[in-house]
């Protein structure tokens, strides 16, 4: 086997060095009855050459260099080759959490940029060293907000990705935290008559998403005052980062869970990407996951050093703010140098450039069929309502390679056929006209 | 060795790399956009009041003082690339590089989570294997790939138990954890809702079968064990444990981060485990990245498959592979989307490039491994359990405390005869635990190396405690001041 470096003569030497005559007496403590004496059912030892041409096949039988409509949470943007080329070292690949500190302070300090970035970008204090993804970061935050306020549920959003808000169900289920849900309005923002009605002094959060699912940017300031007014916090769920570029930062909000994939992760059929959390320093003690603070060596030199530890179970245990244990330190590292990339600058130029698109799509989407949520801000996402459903006009696209919005029936019924289309920097022109032609047809 | 008076490389360029912040100035650009193609809108006047004014302090530098900015960071690294990592439970094996390359694939890499399942083939069909493999591996009955790590995959397979026996009645109260348990056990029991109950271990290290059975009651949903447990040590007594168990109603869930132990050797679901979770960056090679991402597979018996969270990925009567949504049992999602995908492709590969015999010898060289690191090393440094060992050995401090010298020193000084250290003070059955696995990857050339520099070590400690009390005494920093960072935290860098 290739990656076991030890000759037929070094395993001999070995076992004659701890005394035992064959291999298998390193396994007699298992019982024999449970000794497996088969082979196991996996595809038999190949080449690398064999491996490439199986996962090449693979490849093949997905969508590859199709144009891409779909957003909802998961982004296609541009990934400049620097990130690879970096993150392919061994140094950032193949090391492990950074414990050690004198020997991990390439990871370290490339997390303390991190979190230092997601501060500037989302407005917070503080930001943790990245969660699982954006939606289990979001049932994280729910949590921390019940600890915080020692008060128990949440009221959520519609518009937040039904996929968080399952994921956030899945979580607070057995820790008896009641979700509430509210609704929008016919602008796409949240009915804030609703939230009212449904808050109560029990809540120990608000969760909205903007840009929400729809695309629709919300009125942030608004439901943080409310939310206050009543004693709970306001947690902000941001789902397309890149949005960042144009937008506000909700500095109102408490809590931030972001999903960074947008900055440099690939789409990957779904993972791995990065979520993070931040928020006021005033709740860092109360915040989940690994932190890189700075601190000095014994000579006085400036160093990085994982912190705050006592939260976290290795220490806590069963009482720790969570059992998050592993990070995404190597998304965390992508995402880092992508914001390096692009910068104070370059974030905003293609922030804007999504929007330009976006808006001419929705121009032309408009001749075609109805934009729903007129009237408010959107940034690169918006929803089309159409007369055919919404499957048949991907069918037709498809033959274009073209993937089109993801339709919207599954989780709002009540908006018949509609799609939620994203444009980004890498849709042209082209892409969109030929998409927008399908649609009339 | 007498590396005593080696000089601190920090004078070098390379060593006194700057924040990115610090490197910024406006104008520098690491970046350029294509023309736009669509007319430009003024981002102020669409955005209204929701406009940002600027984005503060993100850097802005070029791509040359990227690629050293970041290129000189990664070299403050320790890596497997470099040499052992014992990081005793952390299975730090080679990662190999034709994983990163079939994961990088246009299809794999760029496809769209919520694109149409009869152009997302390729990909279905790569879950569908790894997810059989898988379950021959583990002896189990069915799987879900959608954790995003170990303790993810922890609470996915607690939540499993939970939810079959609400559905028997009475979910129950407790789950059993042994003393020798991971920190994520109690914490993921706690977050499902379950009290816990601490299990002590006998002078064998392993489950005390009395401890269990007088503990053993209906209030208790199950017990949750690492086999071989955190001392490397294989539960001899696994099938009265699970009996234990089960007569009760009780289920055994098996934390799997030891399972480099025992594929192709025994599968868990044939010694009675009910519900386990795999790590695959660590038993099946992907790569740990600093920290992750993971990936956290959970598998289980028949009874507890109607639970598993959803989609389940399936073969169709057509041929073609999809997912099954239509799970009205299931406790839920527990990630958005279908998991680490990335990291599924990464795994397959490995088993790939092993089959079944190459998996076999690879659980072999790493029981082979560490049983070496035992033999050489005990006695220079206590073996607290004599138990055979399985892929990793367990000793304690208690011959080097007489000097006043702890498991973190001893670890430290290894740092400067160019190893990673070992897993320091756990479990915490062991008072200053040195836990050391080798795994599979290490020639008996660097086998030696580590053995001859632990030896060594332990010669300094008598000789010069001092020299060891202080290490490392050759890396780019100093120990560094842990109590200062939490006292006091700086979290971001300020202007």
């Amino acid at each position: 086997m290739r990656y076991l470096p030890k000759s037929p003569a070094d395993r001999a030497h070995m076992l004659r060095e701890i005394g035992y005559k064959s291999i298998d007496e390193l396994f007699a403590p298992i019982p024999a009855e449970y000794r497996l004496t088969r082979d196991l059912k996996v595809p038999r030892q190949m080449a690398e050459s064999e491996i490439i041409d199986f996962f090449r096949a693979c490849a093949e039988d997905n969508a590859s260099g199709y144009a891409v409509f779909l957003g909802a949470g998961a982004y296609h943007h541009y990934r400049p080759v620097v990130i690879d080329s970096l993150i392919s070292r061994g140094e950032f690949l193949t090391a492990y959490t950074p414990y050690q500190p004198e020997i991990s302070q390439g990871t370290l300090q490339a997390i303390f940029e991190f979190q230092t970035m997601i501060c500037e970008l989302t407005g917070m204090e503080v930001a943790n060293a990245s969660m699982y993804d954006g939606s289990t970061g979001s049932a994280e935050a729910l949590m921390m907000a019940v600890r915080v306020t020692g008060r128990k549920g949440a009221v959520v959003a519609r518009t937040v990705h039904p996929e968080y808000r399952e994921v956030m169900l899945t979580y607070t289920q057995h820790q008896g935290l009641p979700i509430t849900e509210f609704g929008y309005l016919e602008n796409g923002r949240v009915d804030m008559a609703d939230l009212e009605k449904k808050i109560t002094a029990d809540t120990a959060c608000v969760m909205i998403q903007s840009p929400n699912f729809f695309g629709t940017i919300e009125d942030v300031a608004a439901v943080a005052d409310l939310a206050h007014s009543k004693g709970a916090l306001l947690v902000v769920s941001i789902s397309e980062a890149l949005s960042l570029g144009v937008v506000k930062p909700p500095t109102e909000a408490d809590i931030v869970s972001m999903e960074s994939q947008s900055f440099g992760v690939p789409l990957g059929f779904g993972g791995p990407y990065a979520g993070v959390m931040a928020t006021k320093e005033k709740f860092v003690r109360q915040m989940p996951g690994r932190l890189v603070g700075e601190t000095k060596d014994s000579n006085g030199k400036r160093g990085f050093v994982l912190t705050l530890s006592t939260r976290e179970q290795h220490i806590r245990r069963e009482k720790a703010t969570s059992n998050i244990c592993t990070n995404q330190a190597l998304i965390a590292t992508m995402a880092t140098i992508y914001m390096t990339v692009y910068g104070r600058e370059g974030i905003k130029e293609l922030a804007q450039q999504n929007l330009a698109k976006a808006t001419y799509a929705a121009n032309e989407f408009a001749k075609k069929g109805k934009i729903l949520f007129q009237g408010t801000p959107r940034f690169n996402e918006f929803v089309v309502q159409t007369k055919q459903d919404p499957h048949d006009i991907n069918n037709r696209l498809l033959e274009k390679k073209t993937i089109g919005g993801y339709p919207l029936k599954r989780f709002y019924p009540e908006l018949g056929n509609a799609a939620l289309w994203c444009c980004t920097e890498l849709n042209s022109k082209e892409q969109i006209d030929t998409a927008v032609q399908a649609v009339g047809q | 060795m007498s590396d005593k008076y080696i000089k601190k490389a920090t004078r070098h360029v390379n060593q006194n790399e700057d924040l990115i912040f610090e490197r910024s100035s406006p104008g520098k650009k690491g970046y350029r956009l294509p023309p736009l193609d669509v007319p430009e809108v003024d981002y102020k006047q669409a955005l209204g009041q929701a406009a940002r004014a600027d984005l503060g302090n993100m850097p802005e530098v070029s791509e040359m003082e990227i690629i050293r900015h970041f290129t000189r960071l990664s070299t403050w690294n320790y890596a497997i690339d470099l040499g052992m990592y014992p990081l005793g439970s952390c299975t730090m094996k080679y990662n190999a590089r034709v994983n990163e390359v079939v994961a990088r694939l246009q299809g794999l890499a760029e496809a769209h989570p919520w694109q149409p399942e009869k152009v997302s083939q390729g990909a279905l069909r790569i879950m569908k294997i790894l997810a059989d493999c898988l379950l021959d591996i583990t002896g189990m009955d069915a799987i879900t790939l959608q954790p995003a790590a170990g303790a993810h995959g922890e609470m996915t397979g607690i939540m499993l138990i939970h939810a079959l026996l609400k559905s028997k009645g009475n979910p129950r109260k407790k789950i059993l954890i042994p003393d020798s348990a991971h920190g994520t056990n109690p914490a993921t029991a706690a977050i499902c809702g379950y009290a816990v109950e601490n299990l002590k271990s006998n002078a064998q290290g392993m489950v005390d079968i009395n401890a269990l059975a007088s503990q053993m009651n209906e209030d208790v949903a199950g017990l949750m064990l690492t086999n071989p447990n955190t001392l490397g040590i294989f539960e001899q007594e696994i099938h009265k444990i699970a009996a234990i168990l089960h007569d009760k109603g009780g289920l055994l869930y098996m934390d799997g981060a030891n399972m480099n132990a025992l594929v192709g050797k025994t599968r868990p679901g044939d010694f009675g485990v009910d519900v386990m979770h795999l790590n695959l960056h660590k038993t099946f090679s992907t790569p740990h990245g600093g920290g992750g991402p993971g990936s956290g597979p959970v598998a289980c018996k028949k009874a507890l498959e109607p639970f598993l969270p959803k989609p389940v990925v399936m073969s169709k009567p057509d041929g073609t592979v999809g997912l099954d949504y239509d799970r009205p049992q299931s406790v839920g999602r527990v990630r958005m989307f279908f998991g680490n995908f990335g990291m599924h492709v990464r795994a397959l590969a490995y088993i790939m490039a092993n089959g079944p015999d190459g998996l076999r010898q690879t659980t072999e060289d790493a029981v082979l491994n560490a049983n070496y690191i035992r033999k050489k090393l005990d006695g220079t440094y206590e073996l607290p359990y004599k138990s055979a060992s399985m892929h990793e050995v367990v000793f304690s401090d208690h011959l080097q405390s007489e000097k006043g010298v702890k498991t973190g020193d001893v670890a430290k000084r290894l740092i400067d005869y160019g190893f990673h250290p070992y897993t320091v003070s756990f479990p915490l059955v062991v008072h200053g635990a040195l836990m050391i696995e080798p795994t599979e990857s290490e020639s008996l050339d660097e086998l030696d190396l580590f053995i001859d520099a632990m030896q060594s070590i332990a010669r300094e400690v008598n000789e010069d405690p001092e020299l060891v009390k202080t290490a490392p005494h050759s890396t780019r920093v100093s120990r560094l001041d842990e109590t200062a960072a939490a006292r006091k935290p700086v979290l971001r860098w300020k202007p």
